[in-house]
């Protein structure tokens, strides 16, 4: 928390306002009883003499501006606590949202997006929550505890006794329950997860479910995920069902500890009435004071999980950043290879590229073909430097991409990525993200080479349409058409099409490819897919096979002499038309 | 500490008597303890406001009759003392066994709930999930049941406990001076406009920040989802600007609710001490100038009520809005517990047979690779065995997930034992939606379905999706390890038989290089695997079911083709004489299909094998020359 506590920023003010403003209302919320028993014991005295009014009304008076003061620093300091909190929450979900802008494909490998998510939402809103409360709270409770103890001591030092019993039972039953309670809890956190993931696992399979039969499976397992939850459940609140009982034990014990001393002192006339009303009600405070600092601890035990886990996505270094004197213009599209090895945990044993060497001229149009999980999709994330290599080293326009500011290497290198994504907004709004100041014939021209202009034009509202969220409204062809569109949008001097053209047919491909060739050919295009037909006009076919490239040439050269090659052409032409 | 949660804005229940009705039937066989529970709360409560009734006598009688004498009996004070300790000691000892009994109540009614309603779920059918989104069910099982929780472990005791402190309150305060009861109850209004304004703007304000952190929320997920479409164009600046915007305006709003939460309890404080002020005022000036108030005891025993009376209204006013919204809560899940699930009318079902020597077939106890379909007659209560072939008929079916729209058209069709039958067609076109006929995910509105030449309405559901082996579009996996998910598809399968399904799907040589091999935990619905990695695997749980009708809906779309042809060798062994259902994207995929349809806007326009629908020149020929794109 205290690590965190510096994003607050400019609400640092309010944060420290908030406690102050809280003493004020514990003074005069402490002064109050102070009044109350000068109250009482002019009343106790009605019997005797007469009651002076005035004395009495000016009694009164005091009292409620007393009221009104508490009052206004009570609105206030909860004011300041609200601004301040909120502030802070704004400010640490910036700076996280900052970070992860800066996070390397390898730290959010690290970081599961879902995982992203809940710590810049679920984790700072608890953060805030518990930091409202501690401003309010945590200076709340000794002030208190100081105020009503000082106040109490003055009215009878000799009562006061009664708390160094009651305190230290406080003490140890609250410590007790707690120290119980947390193992619990935290163990009830976890069931109630448990819980969420089967539900969620579930409602995500129900196809599977209903499609093998498994409902009665299901049930029973989702019985048990219940009832573990239940039993956790159960055995957290054990512990801590028994604070009430414990808190009024201690209050009414020290009631009635009070009336006894206290009554026997007023008996011979040593304290007064309203004295012992007023001890009552400050015993209380002090007890409840004490109450409410085991609690905030507790709770601030709690928060400790997600200010941690906030802290961890603060403190991850970004592994990829921009040298000094970093270089900034790319000079062509050529592409080296140099003895690169590459894994994604850094272990040797768990190479996903090895040995890989290889040279691209630029403007070539280069193929990449290989089966599921051979690495073709790692081999060209290390183009724009999306990770880093292991091994070796990878060149662009003729120096290591690591020489590069990583904004230009990747401005200059467009990829077209496995997983598309667009983006809730218009159709124009996505396109833009390729180059911000396109103009309207920049973003038709693209979107004419990638065969997009068509159907875009068919749409209602043509380029204006809304896509929705993760562009819903097209089908996947169309979807991949215009992510290649964004792509080319950036004038790139390599761009590489990730099998972004597997859900458009052969003849649109085959279009796509022509316009690449024609409009860009200055621009080296590498082109990973499974379809033959889209790699077999390339200038020179790669082919990967576990993370090794076993060879390279013209499509007719590894239809002669390439046998995983020939297999894959065969495979996709079987029964064919020849 | 979520900020008075009670504040937010409440959904208000439909039928407030029927769901209160209805979830105490859910506390069942707690009902007995539901009672000790109010047993033990009314005795707390009325214990606690006797106690400060009691201090009128203490003061009156026991000390302040010994005031001034020389050598003081305490006696008495003892005596009265003991009798309070004893009554704090009840009062403490029935609060910790209420709480006990309504943690148990709480929970093990909640525990029942949930389990209803997760078992219900599983019945409905499948339209259902199509018509809700996963994070609104979730919402069912987490936040609903939780304010329910809520109500039964703090609303509903509080607001016992209130009533009945307010009761005695009252009742104590009556019997000290009905006067100063009266002058306080016309103090009473000012708080309740206070409680009533406060929450009516905070409602809004809370509303507003609902809404602010929902925008919030779901930009970061938005740009969590596509952080590296954003890294690959350098869009980081552009994002964090957004971000800002709508995240200030979370601070605005956030602010503007915390604050008027938070003010609450101070302004109420403070009130409170204002009224008694006015009432020691009032109330002195009584005593003093009247014979209304009998003793000074009296007085300060109203004083000490006075203090306590506003608490349990202010909790009261609150608790009125957490029962609202637990109640709200509950109706939304009664809701779905109350909908109709899959209708299921068939009586026959699938067994085991074995065919006699006479030829004739009939049931066996164990696997014998052979099924029949077990027809009950109710004219003359015979049974006839028929044997399960793979045999699909399609009459004239129309079909639309919404009656409105007409998604499938006068679909006639036959698969023959032993073919493989493949579905061609754009997205949209209708091809996932057969399927789900055949195992009636879905019912249809128009022809008719036959299995075997019996009507699909008369079979039973689980038998029928029994001897359909389905490979899903979207492959999901569960939590557990590799050989758990191979054996969702037959629950008894030995390892060997896992091994042997995995081998077939061409996934052994992976998940023997998986960390674990068959025994890796899959998690997050198996993120650690490629899409094609997953692929294998549903295959191979298909494959260990070993089912005598096979549907396989765009199971290898993203296997390369070189593998995809593996699987297909070991896929036409497993299957052989068994039918097949093929729908692809890729025609490579369904090349080799004794039957290919291809599907355009519900209609089945081209059919016939590959050779047939190449030389008919028509779509099929378009769309594998490439002069047609699939969308």
């Amino acid at each position: 928390m205290r690590k965190l506590f510096r994003y607050a920023g400019k609400y640092k003010v309010y944060l420290f306002l908030a406690p102050i403003l809280i003493i004020g209302e514990v003074v005069m919320e402490t002064f109050i009883p102070q009044l109350i028993a000068q109250l009482i014991n002019m009343i106790s005295q009605a019997e005797e003499t007469a009651i002076d009014m005035g004395e009495m009304l000016k009694l009164g008076g005091l009292m409620v501006l007393m009221a009104f003061l508490s009052l206004g620093f009570g609105a206030g300091s909860a004011r300041c606590a609200s601004v301040g909190a909120m502030g802070f929450s704004r400010n640490l979900r910036r700076v996280l949202f900052d970070k992860v802008q800066h996070f390397s494909f390898k730290n959010i490998d690290k970081f599961s997006t879902a995982s992203l998510v809940t710590r810049l939402t679920t984790d700072v809103n608890l953060t805030q929550n518990m930091l409202m409360m501690l401003v309010r709270m945590a200076f709340r409770s000794p002030v208190m505890f100081i105020m009503a103890f000082y106040w109490a001591w003055r009215l009878n030092p000799s009562l006061i006794t009664i708390l160094l019993v009651a305190v230290p039972i406080l003490f140890i039953g609250m410590g007790t329950i707690t120290r119980l309670a947390y193992p619990r809890f935290r163990a009830l956190m976890t069931k109630y997860d448990g819980m969420n993931s089967a539900v969620q696992e579930n409602l995500t399979g129900i196809r599977v479910v209903k499609a093998f039969v498994r409902e009665a499976f299901e049930k029973s397992k989702f019985a048990k995920t219940a009832d573990d939850l239940m039993d956790a459940q159960r055995r957290a609140e054990k512990v801590v069902i028994l604070n009430a009982p414990l808190m009024q034990i201690l209050m009414n014990g020290c009631i009635v500890a009070v009336l006894w001393l206290g009554g026997k002192q007023i008996a011979v006339g040593s304290m007064e009435l309203g004295d012992l009303t007023a001890f009552i009600t400050y015993i209380t405070q002090i007890l409840m004071s004490l109450m409410m600092l085991s609690f905030i601890f507790v709770s601030y035990v709690m928060s400790k999980a997600s200010t941690a886990r906030i802290l961890e996505v603060l403190e991850e270094e970004p592994d990829i950043e921009s040298p000094e004197n970093a270089k900034t213009e790319v000079k062509d599209g050529s592409i080296v290879f140099e003895h690169v090895d590459f894994s994604y945990t850094g272990a040797e044993d768990r190479a996903v590229l090895k040995d890989i060497n290889v040279s691209i001229r630029s403007g070539e149009t280069i193929g990449l073909i290989g089966a599921t999980g051979s690495g073709k999709s790692s081999l060209i994330s290390l183009i724009p430097r999306l990770y880093d290599v292991t091994a070796g080293r990878v060149l662009v326009g003729g120096r290591d991409v690591r020489e590069y500011d990583t904004a230009v290497l990747r401005d200059a290198v467009s990829v077209v990525l496995q997983k598309n994504v667009l983006f809730s907004g218009s159709i124009k709004d996505n396109l833009r993200w390729g180059n911000e100041n396109a103009t309207d014939e920049e973003i038709t021209a693209a979107c004419k080479v990638a065969q997009a202009d068509d159907f875009v034009r068919s749409f209602p509202g043509g380029y204006d349409m809304d896509l929705g969220q993760g562009g819903v409204n097209v089908s996947g062809g169309q979807k991949q058409r215009l992510c290649i569109a964004r792509a080319l949008l950036k004038s790139p001097k390599v761009m590489i099409l990730d099998d972004a053209t597997s859900a458009v047919d052969t003849a649109t491909d085959a279009r796509i490819r022509e316009a690449l060739r024609t409009q860009m050919p200055d621009t080296t295009k590498i082109i990973i897919a499974q379809r033959i037909t889209s790699v077999k006009d390339a200038d020179r076919i790669i082919v990967l096979d576990e993370g090794r490239i076993t060879d390279i040439g013209t499509h007719e050269e590894l239809m002669q002499r390439s046998e995983i090659y020939k297999d894959v052409y065969q495979s996709q032409q079987k029964g064919g038309d020849e | 500490m979520p900020p008075a949660r009670n504040m937010r804005p409440v959904a208000k229940p439909k039928d407030l008597k029927g769901t209160i009705r209805r979830m105490f039937s859910y506390v069942g066989k707690d009902r007995y303890k539901l009672i000790a529970v109010l047993v033990c709360i009314a005795v707390s409560a009325v214990i606690s406001a006797l106690g400060t009734y009691m201090l009128k006598d203490i003061i009156d009688s026991y000390i302040r009759p010994l005031i001034g004498q020389d050598s003081p009996d305490f006696s008495g004070l003892a005596y009265i003392l003991s009798v309070l300790a004893l009554m704090y000691l009840t009062s403490a000892a029935a609060t910790y066994i209420n709480n006990r009994l309504t943690m148990k109540i709480s929970t093990g009614t909640m525990n029942r709930i949930r389990k209803e309603l997760f078992d219900h779920m599983q019945s409905l059918p499948l339209s259902f999930f199509d018509s809700h989104t996963h994070g609104e069910l979730m919402s069912r099982f987490t936040n609903d049941t939780d304010t329910l929780r809520e109500f039964l472990s703090q609303s509903l005791p509080q607001t016992v406990s209130s009533v009945i402190t307010l009761t005695s309150t009252l009742v104590g305060m009556l019997r000290l001076s009905w006067l100063l009861t009266i002058i306080l109850f016309a103090l009473l209004p000012i708080n309740l406009v206070v409680i009533s304004a406060i929450g009516k703007r905070s409602g809004r304000y809370f509303a507003a920040q609902q809404k602010a952190v929902g925008e919030v929320n779901g930009y970061i997920e938005e740009m969590m989802a596509g952080q590296r479409v954003v890294k690959v164009f350098n869009h980081e600046e552009k994002a964090q600007q957004e971000f800002d915007e709508r995240n200030e305006r979370l601070r605005e709003a956030g602010t503007q609710a915390n604050t008027l939460a938070s003010i609450l309890m101070p302004i109420m404080a403070n009130l409170g001490n204002i009224q008694y002020v006015i009432i020691a005022i009032i109330g002195a000036a009584l005593l003093t100038h009247s014979n209304l108030i009998a003793s000074v005891g009296s007085l300060v025993a109203f004083m000490q009520f006075a203090r306590n009376f506003s608490m349990p209204i202010t909790q009261l006013s609150q608790q009125f809005n957490t029962i609202l919204l637990a109640m709200a809560g509950a109706e939304r899940v009664f809701e779905i517990m109350d909908l109709p699930p899959e209708t299921d009318e068939g009586y026959v079902q699938l067994v085991n047979a074995k065919r006699e020597p006479d030829g004739s077939l009939t049931e066996s106890e164990t696997r014998t690779g052979l099924w029949a379909w077990k027809h009950p007659h109710s004219a003359d209560g015979s049974v006839t065995y028929t044997e399960l072939k793979g045999d699909v008929v399609f009459e004239d079916v129309t079909f639309g997930y919404v009656p409105e729209k007409t998604v499938l058209h006068d679909i006639s069709l036959y698969a023959r034992p032993g073919e493989k039958i493949a579905f061609v067609g754009s997205t949209g076109a209708g091809k996932t939606t057969i399927t789900n006929l055949i195992n009636r995910f879905y019912e249809i509105q128009g022809g008719k379905i036959r299995y075997d030449g019996i009507n699909i309405g008369k079979i039973k559901k689980d038998d029928l999706r029994r001897s359909l082996g389905m490979v899903l579009q979207d492959t999901h996996l569960f939590t557990g390890t590799v050989r758990d998910n191979i054996r969702y598809g037959k629950l008894d399968a030995t390892d060997e038989e896992i091994e042997r399904a995995a081998k077939i799907a061409n996934a052994d040589f992976f998940i023997r290089h998986l960390p674990e091999g068959y025994d890796t935990m899959l998690t997050n619905d198996g993120a650690n695997l490629s899409q094609g990695q997953r692929q294998l695997l549903a295959i191979a749980r298909a494959a260990v079911a070993d089912p005598p009708v096979l549907i396989l809906d765009e199971a290898t779309s993203s296997i390369d083709t070189r593998t995809e042809a593996l699987i297909e060798k070991g896929m036409d062994g497993l299957m052989k004489g068994r039918t097949v259902f093929v729908i692809a994207h890729r025609l490579s995929t369904v090349r080799n299909s004794q039957a290919i349809m291809v599907l355009e806007n519900g209609r089945i326009i081209e059919r016939g094998d590959h050779e047939a629908l190449i030389a008919q020149k028509g779509r099929y020929y378009q769309l594998y020359t490439g002069m047609f794109e699939l969308s």
